[in-house]
Order: C-alpha cells, then structure tokens, then sequence
C-alpha cells in the first residue's frame, strides 16, 4: 500500500509538471496576452471588427421581434426596417423603402426599393411589409399597441404598402418605420404564433448585410453577405467582413483588452473613459469633454402619490437644490453634460422653447429653493436644519438607485448632499436592480432615478414617458412617478398627432407642453448620459468624431442604434492598414 | 457490502428529494418578479398591451397555476431531464445553457482540487520530516490558505498577466478562436486556462500540506508509533502506518472538496471572465432567471451526491475499518 501511495503521487506530480509545460507550450503558440491576435484563429484580424458593450449575457436569440433580449445586431445586421432615421438631420432615411409619404391624413403609403432579396434568394415583396407589421395582431407581442390605432396593413402590388390608420399618430408612426424590422412571409408564414413570438430563429433569414456565422457563450460571430442589395442600391458596404460581438463581463476586462487593441469598439460606460482619450489609448466622438454624444436623459423621478412630492413647489425645490454641475464633473469626470431644464437631448435643441425657459426654468440655487420651500409652506419647526411637512410631521425622502451602479449612487449622493444645504432631508438606499424595479413599476418608492427613453426622432417620446395616463397597478417603462395631469396628456396626444414635418406645429405643441413641465416638474432632469463609445484605431480607422471630414454617425451598435446612424458608422471605416 | 450501499442510496435519495424542494422554494420566495422584470425590458408603454404579454408568460412559465401544481410539474419535467427554459437566454433550454459552461468549470476545478489534493499531501508529508520544507512550506502555507481567492487571484493577474504577459487576464478563450475540437482551440484555452488554475491550486495546496503535516507529526508520535519503534521496527514502516492513518482524514476533506466542486470556482471564475457555471450562476441571480439558477443548483446538488458516493467507495478501499463494518462486525 505504501509504495502504491508514492507512486501515486509521482504520477499526480508528473501530470502535473505535464500540464505546467504544456501551458507554457501553449502560451508561446498563441502568442502573450494581446499579442498577435489573429494567429491560429479563423478570422483575419484586418477584416474582423471586435466590439462590445451591446449585450450583457450570453446571446439568447436571433428573433427580429423580440427587440428586448435578440443579440444585438439580429435588427440592423440581418433583418432590415423600412426607414433609418438621422438623428443629425433629423429626419427618416429611405432603407428597404424607396420612398414614402402620407396620401391623406390616414393613409400612409410605402414605395419598396426594387431588387431587394433575402438571403435566401427569394425577393422581397411588399406582402412580406404587410406580414411583418400585420404580427403586431399577436396579442401577446410587444407591438399589438400599435394594431390600436393602425387599422390596415396591405401591399396593393409588389412593391407598394398601404397602411390606413383609425388615428394617425405622425410622430410615433415615423418611430415605428425605422423600429420594426421586416422579416420573410415565406419563411415566418408557417410558423406558430407562440414560435413567432418566442421562437429562438437560429437560422435568420433576413435582407440586411450581414448573416449568422457562428455563436457561442459569449459571443456572436456576423459575416458579411456579399450580394447585398445596399451595395449597389444605397453605394454602401460595411468594412468588416466578419464582426465579432462580445459580451463583456465586467469594465475591467474591457479596459484590459482596448489597452491591448483586443477590441475594436467598446459601447460600454467605462468611468475613466477621459483619461484613456487623453492618453491617446481610445479615440472617441469629442476628443475633450464632454466626449461622447448624448444618448439619453437621466432624470430624477419623485412619487407623485406621496407627501410632499405630490406638490409642485416641492418638486421645483428639490429641482433647484440638485447641484447638477457636480454630478457632472465630480462623478462623471465630464464624460457628460448637464441636461437642460426641460430635460430635452442636444439634439432636440430647436424644440427647447427658449423664452419660456428663460422665465420658468430653474438652476441649482440653493437659496431659491429655501424659499420656494418657505414660500410654500415648509418650515424648519424643531430646528434641526431639516423642512417638515406642511402638518409638521417629520419629512425624510429615499432616494433608490440600483446597487453596484456606481456612477449612479455617487450621483445619489450628490443629489442628497444638495437637498440637504436646500434643507430637505433625503437619504440613499441601493437595493438590488429587480427588487428596485418592481418598486418602482408599483409606486413603492419616494425618489428614483431613471433613465428609460432614449434619442429617437421626436421629443413626443420624452413627454409620453413624463405624461402618459391613465396610471397603471404596475406602470412599465413610463410615467413612473405616477403623475396625473389630463391637460398635459391631451397635449401630448395632440403633439402626437402632428405630422412630422410640421416643425412649426410641432414647436407650438411642444411649447405648450413645457409650460406645464416647467410649473409642474413631474420629474427632474439631470443629465444626459453618453453614447458611450471608445474605439481603437489600430485595426481600423476613420471613426466617427467632430473632426473636420470625419464621419459624423453614431459611433455605437447598442440595440435599436444601428437604424440610427450605427449601421452607417460601419460602412465607413477603413482598414489600418 | 450490499446493505452498506443500499443504506448510503436511500440517504442520498433522501438529500436528494430535499434539496430539489428548497433549490425550488427559493427562487420562489425571492423578492422580485421574473415576468414583470420581462415585459419590462421590452419597453412596452401601453398597459394592454404589457398587460396581454405578462399573462401569456404567466402563462408559459405556468406561474399562473396553484403553487403545489408548479411544484408537481416541476418533479415531473425534472424526471425527464427538462430542466425549464432560461429567462436569461431566452429560449434556450436551462440544460443546453448548463452544458455549455460545464466543461469550462469541470476543466477548471477537477485538475485544481485533485492535483492540489496530491500535491499539498505529498509536500505536507514530507516536511513533517524534513526542517527546512518545515521552515518554508509551513508559513508560505498558511500564507496561501489565508488569502481570499479573489486577493491571489487578481494578484496572479497582474504579475503574471498584465505585468509580465504571460497569460491572458479573462476569457476562456482569446476573441479570435472559435471552440470546437481543434489544436489552435485546445492550446488557446490551455493559455486562459492556467492563472484561474493557479488562483485556485495555490490556495488550496496550502490548506492540504498543514494538514498532512500536522497528522503525520501527530501519528508518528501516537503510542502505537513508539510502540514500533521500541520493537525495533524500521523507521520507513512506521512512516508508512503513520501516513495510510493520516490520509483518512484528507481523504474526508476531499470529498467536502469535491462536492462544492461546482460552485467553488464562482468568485475565480468572475474575477478571471472565466465562461464557467459560476459566472452563470451569478448571471442567473441578477437577471432572476429561477429557471437557470435552479439549473445551476441542482448540478451542484447532484454534484456533491456523487462526489460523495465515489468517496463511499474510496473509504472501502482505502479505511479497512469499513470493509470491517460491511462484513457485518459492527454497523
């Protein structure tokens, strides 16, 4: 038995000193950690695009329809929309369409681009168009909502679609042209609905540049196709042959393999993002700050239902008491700007009614909200620096904000030093992100911060997310806070049903609107969180900046992107060497 | 023989029948809500429209029946290897989802715990004899046990990763490398593979060479040792009495080892980006996926069950009091 112990740990020993070398071995064949990146792989390094930041787990499915959990790219890469949309001028791209516009008030017609195939080699019709929008029809998919007000969705000949309307809404129509993709009717037609809706699609056929190659865990691998119709029809081709999408565990990594030029492009918020593009490491959209564009607002978000938030003065108070400024350069580093009083994006700047601002909006004064507070009726009673509610009872806010957002609890706590010099006592708490979500959707909360809505081509989607009624038991993506205000939904509505290239019409609306946003402040406007984009330049170049002859599209390929500018951003690039 | 294992089934029957119902109680009793965490994600405003997908999921997961009924069909759909559809990954099946990251984890754990096993066993053994392996195994030892593997882990990765760029930092694989069955995969994955391994083996060969090298000392001086050695017995059989007596209760440790196995490689696993069950699990619990997470758990259960009955196994061979037992003398 001895001898048989001993040697059996010399042979665990031998393996051992084996596998030691054997790594060794390998380490020298595939080079050190960044090094030769390519070598014994399968891509060519100058025709692959590595980029991360679009997905965070493993990708799930390749289903066009499933907008909240497809691998990002499914939209954009392999099934196209009918529309892009400029987020620089403002206005929809013909895509798969031709050309389209408004034969009457409600009638919107569709020209298709002719030519067009799926992957597969069959044409593109305008019955797959009518297909497409008609599986909105499916109560439980994610766009039946829009089958409310659309009435009719049918292709007069191959190449044209008609969609009649029980009520034209102009501006959320022009979102829904470049939102939804179109997928093959002689593919889908014979599928179930619940394998319409749920259905993983792990053989996506669609029309755009790209198809599946290959996915794994952590990554999905896209090809480019190479009879793509853009190529000839819009004169654009995508650079990268092959796009490799990884979903990142965590910054570090990230931080890690952009130093070794491992990626390409990373759309992940990396906290000390200015100091890589000072160092000339990652070149992004602003070479100084605020360095990347702005993508959406982060707004604070008070429980219109509890005392005292239910009252305007308050919520104007706590407006003014947000030192947003520090949030900015303190927590940020300047990688963002502070959001306007009307909390609308940079980009929607001509809708920004100036004169009203200038009279209604706020700043961060401490001194105006004490008296905004003492106008209104909140006093210090016991004299412990902290207002009381207007009956005298003792007034204390939670302000919740996802644990391990870090960026997002040091803003937290800005914001609750602030109220504090204004002399309102509101204290953080970090609950997990789902438990505080579904607080939130419930209307358990006192504060939060929010910042649901994205850039999209027209502010009409900003003011359904402040004012969208009636008020649910479980509100989802809007109106959080709960506020109740019919006049503002009605104007909303209007502003909704203003033809998308009425500007002026459009401008009244909004004017309108933000008068009551500025009385009323229902939420809180922050600031504009980036478009987070860090790009290496040593596989490829050319990447979107405010330089002179540089692309301006959207540096990002987050989901819903690509139909904004993202797409774009990949047709020009240009190889480093 | 018979009655020893057909005892040692029925308790792990038992384990078994337990561990299922709490693995499946406690996602359920967690706060938070998988669906509505769902219909939030897909961003739908209108409340009909949120309010016709949270039913139909309500639905598909079967959340919408009575909990006994859940609980039933769960048994059912585990008795046929169904383990549920991944919130998380969306439709994919929890069991492709677990199979994918198994390996990754298993490659990772199996060579760590056994080799370190073997090894810190081997070390500790030897310097129970030797002065100067005592003098510098002992305290580099306890040096290693007492560190998290998460402090060796990230050290491991600077000096040897970032710093001198031996090894990649993260990943199971480098971002160019398809897996499938090929050298270029096999010898790329070996590279990601040796600082988790390290992390891993360090700290625990540690732990092992002060336990065998404290039993040893402690057998070598027990009565039946001097009594051999007053009989003049050769210095080389006691040592060999004194370490079969000493590996038994290794051999216990080990098999507490094993049966974490699967879990154990979670906080080296997320430090390194390793694709592995541990990073899974953690994915798991912030996207509330029950289903996957149950998954996971119930690998690790089924994990420990069979660890522990190879080590039942092992005891027969290795401690004759056992066979002892079996044979009917005393149980």
């Amino acid at each position: 038995m001895g001898t048989r112990t001993r040697l059996r740990v010399t042979t665990a020993l031998a393996v051992f000193t084996l596998a030691a070398t054997a790594c060794t071995g390998g380490g020298s064949g595939t080079g050190t950690a960044g090094g030769p990146v390519g070598k014994g792989g399968s891509l060519p390094r100058d025709e692959t695009l590595y980029t991360t930041g679009t997905q965070w787990g493993p990708p799930a499915n390749y289903n066009p329809l499933r907008n909240w959990d497809h691998a990002t790219g499914t939209k954009g890469l392999v099934y196209e929309t009918l529309f892009h949309f400029d987020p620089n001028e403002g206005e929809l791209t013909p895509w798969l369409a031709e050309s389209g516009g408004w034969t009457d008030d409600t009638t919107y017609e569709v020209k298709l681009r002719p030519g067009i195939t799926w992957a597969d080699g069959t044409p593109l019709t305008a019955k797959d168009v009518a297909y497409s929008y008609g599986l909105g029809k499916i109560e439980a998919s994610a766009f039946h909502s829009l089958w409310s007000w659309l009435s009719d969705a049918k292709a007069v000949d191959d190449t044209t679609v008609r969609f009649t309307f029980k009520e034209a809404r102009y501006q959320e129509w022009d979102s829904t042209l470049y939102g939804q993709p179109v997928v093959p009717e002689h593919v889908w037609s014979s599928r179930t609905d619940e394998d319409v809706l749920n259905g993983v699609n792990d053989k996506p056929v669609g029309t755009g540049a790209y198809k599946l190659r290959s996915k794994t865990q952590d990554r999905v691998v896209w090809e480019r196709r190479d009879d793509w119709w853009g190529t000839k029809a819009l004169k654009m081709t995508p650079a990268p042959r092959y796009i490799v999408d990884v979903s990142n565990p965590s910054n570090e990594v990230v931080i890690g393999q952009l130093g070794q030029g491992q990626l390409d492009l990373s759309n992940n918020f990396l906290p000390g993002a200015s100091s890589l593009v000072k160092s000339k490491k990652v070149v992004s959209y602003y070479d100084e700050a605020p360095y990347m564009l702005s993508a959406n607002t982060a707004w604070l978000v008070p429980n219109t239902t509890r005392k005292p938030m239910d009252d305007a003065a308050f919520r104007r108070a706590l407006a003014a008491s947000v030192d947003t400024g520090k949030i900015v350069k303190g927590v940020y580093g300047d990688l963002v700007k502070p959001a306007s009083p009307t909390g609308l994006l940079p980009q929607w700047e001509q809708f920004d009614d100036k004169a009203l601002i200038a009279e209604k909006g706020f700043t961060h004064d401490a001194a105006a909200a004490r008296k905004e507070l003492a106008d209104a009726g909140y006093k210090d009673k016991d004299g412990d620096g902290f207002v009381e509610n207007k009956d005298g009872s003792a007034l204390g806010l939670k302000l919740a904000v996802p644990s391990g957002w870090t960026d997002w609890m040091e803003a937290a706590k800005v914001i609750a030093a602030g109220a504090k010099d204004a002399g309102i006592k509101v204290s953080t708490e970090f609950p997990d992100q789902n438990a505080l979500n579904e607080q939130r959707g419930k209307g358990d909360f006192d504060l939060v911060i929010n910042n649901e809505r994205q850039l999209s081509n027209t502010p009409w989607t900003y003011y359904e997310y402040m004012f969208q009624m009636p008020v649910q038991k479980q509100q989802n993506t809007v109106n959080f806070g709960r506020y109740e205000n019919e006049e503002a939904w009605k104007l909303v509505q209007e502003l909704g049903g203003v033809k998308t290239d009425d500007t002026a019409g459009m401008k009244a609306a909004v004017s309108k609107i933000q008068d009551i946003q500025l009385t009323e402040m229902p939420i809180i406007p922050l600031w504009y969180n980036g478009l987070w984009s860090q790009s290496t330049t040593g596989s490829w170049t050319n990447w979107p900046s405010d330089a002179e002859g540089a692309p301006k599209t959207a540096p990002a390929l987050w989901r819903n992107w690509l139909e904004m500018g993202g797409f774009e951003t990949l047709t020009q690039l240009k190889p480093a060497k | 023989m018979r009655r020893y294992f057909a005892r040692k089934l029925l308790i792990y029957a038992l384990t078994f029948v337990v561990a299922v119902t709490v693995n499946w109680m406690i996602p359920r009793f967690m706060p938070g809500d998988p669906v509505s965490a769902m219909v939030a994600r897909a961003r739908v405003s209108q409340p009909e429209a949120a309010e016709a997908m949270r039913t139909y999921y309500n639905n598909l997961f079967g959340f919408d029946e009575p909990l006994w009924q859940q609980y039933l069909h769960f048994w059912g759909a585990l008795l046929q290897g169904d383990f549920g559809i991944s919130i998380f990954v969306f439709p994919t099946p929890v069991g492709d989802v677990l199979l994918d990251a198994l390996p990754y984890t298993l490659g990772l754990m199996i060579p760590a715990v056994l080799l370190s096993w073997f090894v810190g066993n081997w070390i500790g053994a030897l310097s129970a004899r030797r002065k100067v392996l005592d003098n510098t195994v002992l305290p580099a030892g306890y040096l290693l046990t007492a560190m998290p593997y998460m402090w060796i882990a990230v050290i491991l990765a600077w000096a040897l990763g970032a710093k001198a760029g031996w090894f990649p930092i993260s990943g199971g694989y480098s971002l160019d490398i398809q897996p499938g069955p090929s050298a270029d995969f096999a010898l790329d994955a070996l590279h990601h593979w040796v600082l988790p391994f390290l992390s891993l083996f360090l700290v625990a060969l540690g732990g092992w060479a002060i336990g065998m090298r404290n039993m040893i000392i402690y057998e070598l001086e027990s009565d039946y040792a001097s009594y051999l050695s007053a009989l003049g017995a050769p210095q080389r059989l006691i040592r060999r009495y004194a370490f079969r007596n000493a590996v038994l209760p290794q051999v216990t440790g080990l098999a507490l080892q094993l049966g974490v196995l699967v879990a154990g490689a979670l906080v080296t696993e997320i430090v390194f980006a390793y694709p592995g069950l541990g990073s899974l699990i953690l994915a798991a619990i912030q996207n509330q996926d029950f289903f996957l997470l149950q998954g996971a758990f119930l690998f690790i259960v089924i994990g420990v069950l069979i660890a522990n009955f190879l080590i039942d196994i092992v005891y027969v061979v290795v401690d004759p009091r056992t066979r002892t037992g079996m044979a009917g003398g005393t149980s």
